[in-house]
């Protein structure tokens, strides 16, 4: 880091930008995490707005995904990582004793980078959360859960006649877009995107990203991403991280033509950081 | 983001690329000027020799023109540049538009010097007041990609308010012509060329506003064109916090 980008950052006490919208979905307020000993978010406020995709930036250790994953309680299973602060879904304490993990991830669902179905068949994988969550009443019911969310993923078309085939065997892009239709079948209100998209070809993430920008009419989504030029396709507001502190969040259209913090603009326009 | 930082990209290549373009500006910026002076003095001294200089060496300037848009497609297509670097191949693309005008009038210049010299010595040939409109603009257009080079917004936002004396200079000379008109209707075709020239002087003025009002989107990421320049002013000069 260059001397003057470092003291920049030494200075950071506050976030450069607007971190904060006025219909919010989920707020986070002062929030830090650790893992053990070691400090891997340092004070972040950041709101998700209703409808709205936010792209989360920065280089690799910066915390982005550290703080997706706080987002539906992913870091409740590393037994060292400790989170504060203040986290809100529709006003509702994410950490809050009388709230049940599950239920929570059913309502802020998540896509990892790498398609994970379950083995079972196309059918089976969407239909799984519907079924523990019991959001079906009878198979009728099911179906239509079933195709009602693979057409929302834009998958139907393409495994309409092999929905009992394994999911396994779609292709990546499909996988992923199989992943997508698992998540929004249990009716989640945020989707979590940890690198969508870093697994497929160009093709495959271009349907991904067309499919994102559906899913904002209904979702708040939050969406790490290392393709810068993925964050400036498919996000409303851009947040950069940098390791662990949010430097700048703003409109995307901002954050790529007259980004306000120097490390920020080192990033995105890949000077030595 | 006062400071371009070409030199600190990851990639050398794309360090060397910036580079190339930006001093391809300055080149083009460097051979209109010289055009502009050329074809004044073509027009004051009413030089033929050198009027054909000016019309020759047109082409070196368009030629510069296409080669830096081709430049800086590349760069959109390959690097897809961001933030500054975006800004600049942008600010570019318009600076030599503006560029490329400019060096059209300087050639105009040079082709009306054939009749202003034949005005009849007992005509006023309006040199003088050419002459003055002329060193006007000049030193706009050479201060203009001085702040280019520097990227000195204070430096841009002064130039600008310079075209309001070259405004004044030609809409007097322009009041001069007309009367002239009135009184001596036979001189028609020669006072209407002096009027071009004039009028080609003005628009060089023009032209280096829009370069300067380009040097401070590359430097503050604001589009000022036709905004409130008192507003811009006060936001952006350091003088006016004094």
């Amino acid at each position: 880091m260059s001397n003057s980008a470092q003291e920049a950052f030494d200075n950071l006490t506050e976030t450069v930008g607007t971190p904060t919208v006025e219909n919010p979905k989920m707020q986070t307020r002062n929030v830090n995490v650790f893992y053990g000993e070691k400090q891997a978010i340092y004070n972040v406020d950041l709101d998700i707005g209703n409808n709205e995709v936010v792209a989360m930036i920065g280089p690799s250790g910066c915390g982005k995904s550290t703080f997706l994953r706080c987002l539906n309680r992913m870091n409740d299973t590393i037994p060292s990582c400790r989170v504060s602060g203040e986290m809100l879904l529709d006003g509702e304490d994410l950490y809050g004793a009388d709230l049940d993990p599950v239920l929570l991830r059913a309502r802020v669902g998540m896509v990892f980078q790498k398609p994970n179905p379950f083995a079972k068949s196309i059918y089976d994988n969407v239909a799984y959360g519907p079924r523990i969550h019991g959001l079906a009443n009878n198979r009728a019911e099911l179906d239509d859960i079933v195709v009602d969310s693979l057409r929302k993923a834009g998958l139907y078309d393409e495994v309409k006649d092999r929905i009992d085939a394994p999911g396994t065997s779609l292709s990546g892009g499909q996988q992923q877009r199989l992943c997508i239709a698992r998540t929004i079948a249990v009716s989640p209100e945020v989707i979590l995107m940890d690198e969508p998209c870093s697994a497929l070809d160009p093709i495959a993430t271009a349907r991904i990203e067309e499919l994102i920008d559906e899913l904002r009419e209904n979702y708040a989504i939050a969406i790490v991403t290392h393709s810068m030029q993925q964050a400036a396709r498919v996000s409303q507001r851009t947040a950069y991280f940098h390791m662990g502190k949010l430097v700048e969040v703003d409109d995307t259209n901002t954050v790529f033509t007259n980004p306000q913090h120097e490390l920020t603009e080192n990033y995105i326009t890949g000077r030595f950081g | 983001m006062d400071k371009l930082h070409l030199d600190q990209h990851i990639s050398h290549q794309f360090n060397k690329e910036l580079e190339d373009i930006r001093n391809k500006v300055l080149t083009m910026g460097g051979l209109v000027e010289q055009q502009v002076t050329n074809g004044l003095t073509a027009l004051l001294e009413a030089d033929n020799d050198l009027a054909t200089l000016v019309a020759e060496r047109d082409f070196e300037v368009n030629n510069l023109e296409l080669e830096i848009d081709e430049d800086c497609t590349h760069v959109l297509a390959r690097r897809q540049p961001a933030a500054s670097d975006l800004r600049l191949i942008v600010t570019v693309i318009k600076v030599i538009t503006d560029l490329e005008r400019i060096g059209d009038e300087a050639e105009k210049l040079g082709r009306f010097s054939r009749d202003i010299i034949q005005i009849s010595a007992d005509t006023p040939s309006y040199r003088k007041e050419l002459r003055h409109l002329g060193e006007l603009v000049k030193s706009m257009l050479r201060d203009s990609l001085d702040a280019f080079a520097r990227l000195d917004v204070d430096a841009a936002l002064r130039i600008a308010q310079r075209d309001e004396d070259v405004n004044r200079e030609y809409e007097t000379l322009e009041r001069l012509l007309a009367s002239h008109l009135v009184e001596d209707p036979r001189q028609v075709s020669k006072l209407f060329k002096i009027t071009w020239c004039a009028r080609a002087l003005e628009r060089i003025g023009d032209h280096s506003v829009n370069i300067c009002e380009y040097v401070v989107y590359l430097v503050k990421g604001r589009d000022i064109r036709h905004t409130n320049m008192d507003k811009i002013r006060s936001e952006f000069m350091k003088s006016s916090a004094d």
